[in-house]
């Protein structure tokens, strides 16, 4: 039984192996636990899971198959089941009788609303009978009851008399992938982004050159230093500040402040909407103190990697036309700025703080993304990892 | 062997889950990977294991410039070498110029013993890879002298990681792997008793409600964390702070006191300064 169990584990995409499936026969095997699901629980989870982001895949995994009741892929599709899917599958699955009986209670809303109510009128586990929740009643509510599908709630066990389970609590539901942005987080992904290399100041013995070089000189010492190793990766950033942006002010202030104290070697400009001759690196004096964008490209070499940070997002005339600027006239247009900041560093990515869902539908977007060589990546985590990686791969 | 069970010590609230992911990985003998937010006491947890089971606790800092070598062995060639040309007579035997690592003191061990291998996660991403080996057979081959170093009697291994780099696979698959939550407000309870036995009912309750006020407080960058709220209960007692002090949410609106102990970031205290100023603006 067990075995099915460790293949259901398998398809919720939890990364156990045969090795930690052993172990945990091992484990019982060794009378770790004796006929307690919970110390099983725990057991199990320890032995299969190593990441607290598929504890809650776990949970539902272990609460579906000893009990049976939730169709676990149908759970599987989101983190929450939607509204409009479970409407459907009631269509499908209630009889017109039963579908009567909603109708009386007054249409799925007041169903659910009564499946709340209930739930906080009950206090005790309830058998048979028509109003409470429990099992085998005619009440809509509940499992094993006469409305199969009807609202199967945290499925509670047969035997012992707490209502829920710890699996069935769902804890863990906020640890699952979707990690969210955050300074940490941020940090950990720039981390990434690492070049080391040996430059600067002898400072440290080469051990192996120095037996080498003694060696050869005949047993006679010979010292040789060497500098420490670093990360020399040097960054360079570029963001858009304003406007559509003031919506994501959150999120570029963490990464920003997170590429701060990652990177040694971080140089930093702001632009509005679009790249043009002008930048500014003090945003409340943007006006009195502009560097011309020629200085920027002159000043930083080839090696720089160049992240820049933006929504794409404005009218296309504001990129591909001269005096499209919303802001003032601009001799030559956005793109072609672009187009002479990405031939001075062609290492560079674009993120974008929208979701990427929403470009296809925006011109301005599009057209950026073709400038950047598709280069351009969502502003999470999982955006940020892929964006890092091709900046390092270059 | 298997009696050997861990229930959590009097200065230590373990969980139950906890106690079983401890108990599995003494019983099969795989090492124990400990995660969770920073001050949940994954640090402490060996140093309680060893102390309820009555063994000596052996515990290896792991630095970002760790390698898996140093906690093996180290072959000392600059001592040699300098040895050498001095004419010192220990230079013809190696074994004087092999410094033992952490693992060599835990696997020559004569009685059982609690290995904690302290953030693993601190070193290169390829660190616990180099460990594989040693730590599933527990044994290593010193290549100078040619002899092979295995353990006696199989250390219990507790390793505590940050999550600051993903793990690899190979590795995980060899652990047990435990993930502590940040306490609901009745294990802490428990907590606090078991650190501060005497301490005032009142101060706690009040306390204990302000802290967790803090935690949910949207922005925050560091989150105030079980021993942070330890640190600052010592701080009022020490102080004598009357629980009424405490009570922020009606009456007066005011920063809880000696709050540097709980926020350690002055973006931090800024926004909670803030928020606090708000709070009591629309409170008239």
């Amino acid at each position: 039984m067990l075995i099915n169990f460790f293949f259901d584990v398998k398809k919720a995409k939890i990364p156990a192996t045969i090795r930690e499936f052993l172990m945990l026969i091992e484990a019982m095997d060794k009378r770790l636990v004796m006929y307690n699901i919970d110390d099983f629980y725990y057991l199990s989870r320890s032995a299969l899971v190593k990441d607290e982001k598929y504890f809650d895949r776990y949970d539902r995994v272990f609460g579906t198959f000893f009990k049976g009741v939730e169709d676990i892929t149908a759970t599987l599709f989101g983190d929450d089941i939607p509204e409009e899917w479970l409407l459907l599958q009631a269509e499908k699955l209630f009889s017109e009788e039963d579908k009567a009986a909603i109708e009386a209670m007054g249409g799925w809303e007041k169903l659910m609303e009564e499946l709340r109510k209930r739930l906080e009128e009950q206090k005790e586990r309830h058998q048979g009978g028509n109003r409470w929740i429990g099992t085998a009643g005619t009440s809509p509510f509940g499992t094993g009851g006469y409305n199969p599908e009807g609202v199967a709630i945290g499925q509670r066990r047969r035997r012992q008399g707490r209502a829920l389970k710890v699996w069935d609590r769902r804890d863990y539901k906020n640890y699952d992938d979707s990690v969210q942005i955050g300074i940490r987080n941020i940090q950990l992904a720039l981390r990434r982004l690492r070049e080391f290399a040996r430059v600067g100041e002898d400072d440290e013995l080469d051990l192996d050159e120095t037996i080498r070089s003694t060696a050869h000189n005949g047993g006679l010492l010979d010292i040789i230093m060497r500098p420490e190793r670093r990360n020399r990766v040097k960054v360079l950033m570029f963001f858009d500040v304003g406007g559509s942006m003031d919506d994501h002010i959150r999120v570029c202030e963490e990464l920003f402040s997170a590429a701060r104290t990652e990177f040694k070697h971080l140089e930093y400009y702001y632009f509005h909407n679009f790249t043009y001759e002008y930048m500014w690196r003090d945003n409340r004096r943007r006006h009195e103190q502009r560097t011309p964008t020629w200085d920027v490209i002159n000043t930083y070499p080839k090696d720089y990697k160049v992240i820049f940070v933006g929504d794409a997002f404005m009218s296309p005339y504001e990129i591909t036309y001269k005096g499209g600027s919303v802001e003032h006239w601009n001799e030559e247009p956005g793109l072609l700025w672009a187009q002479r900041m990405l031939d001075q560093w062609p290492n560079s990515i674009w993120l974008n703080p929208r979701p990427e869902t929403r470009w296809e539908h925006t011109p301005s977007t599009m057209i950026v993304k073709e400038v950047m060589a598709n280069r351009m990546f969502p502003l999470s985590i999982d955006g940020l990892d892929r964006g890092l990686r091709v900046l390092t791969a270059a | 062997m298997s009696e050997m069970r861990f229930t959590g010590t009097d200065s230590y609230v373990a969980t139950e889950d906890l106690m079983l992911a401890v108990n599995a990985s003494i019983t099969l003998e795989r090492p124990l990977l400990v995660k969770g937010e920073p001050g949940t006491g994954k640090t402490m947890l060996a140093e309680e294991v060893a102390t309820a089971l009555g063994m000596r606790l052996i515990t290896w800092h792991i630095k970002s410039t760790t390698k898996a070598q140093h906690g093996l062995y180290e072959y000392d060639a600059v001592s040699r070498l300098r040895d050498s040309q001095l004419g010192d007579e220990r230079v013809k035997d190696i074994r004087n110029y092999i410094d033992r690592g952490k693992l060599w003191d835990a696997f020559t061990s004569d009685e059982k013993i609690v290995l904690l291998i302290d953030e693993i996660d601190k070193a290169d991403i390829e660190f616990p890879n180099d460990l594989l080996q040693e730590l599933d057979r527990m044994e290593f081959f010193v290549y100078e002298t040619g002899e092979t170093i295995s353990a006696k009697v199989r250390p219990i291994v507790i390793i505590t990681s940050n999550n600051e780099k993903e793990l690899p696979d190979a590795f995980l698959r060899r652990c047990f792997f435990h993930y502590i939550r940040f306490p609901d407000p009745e294990t802490m309870q428990e907590i606090v008793d078991v650190h501060y036995p005497g301490i005032k009912k009142d101060l706690v309750k009040e306390s204990m409600e302000a802290f967790f006020q803090m935690r949910e407080v949207p922005g925050l960058k560091k989150k105030p964390s079980t021993s942070e709220l330890l640190d600052w209960l010592k701080l009022l007692m020490a102080e004598d702070i009357p629980p009424e002090v405490l009570r922020g949410k009606d009456g007066n609106k005011s920063i809880p006191p000696l709050y540097g102990a709980l926020l350690k970031n002055e973006q931090d205290v800024h926004l909670f300064e803030r928020l606090i100023f708000m709070a009591r603006r629309e409170g008239r």
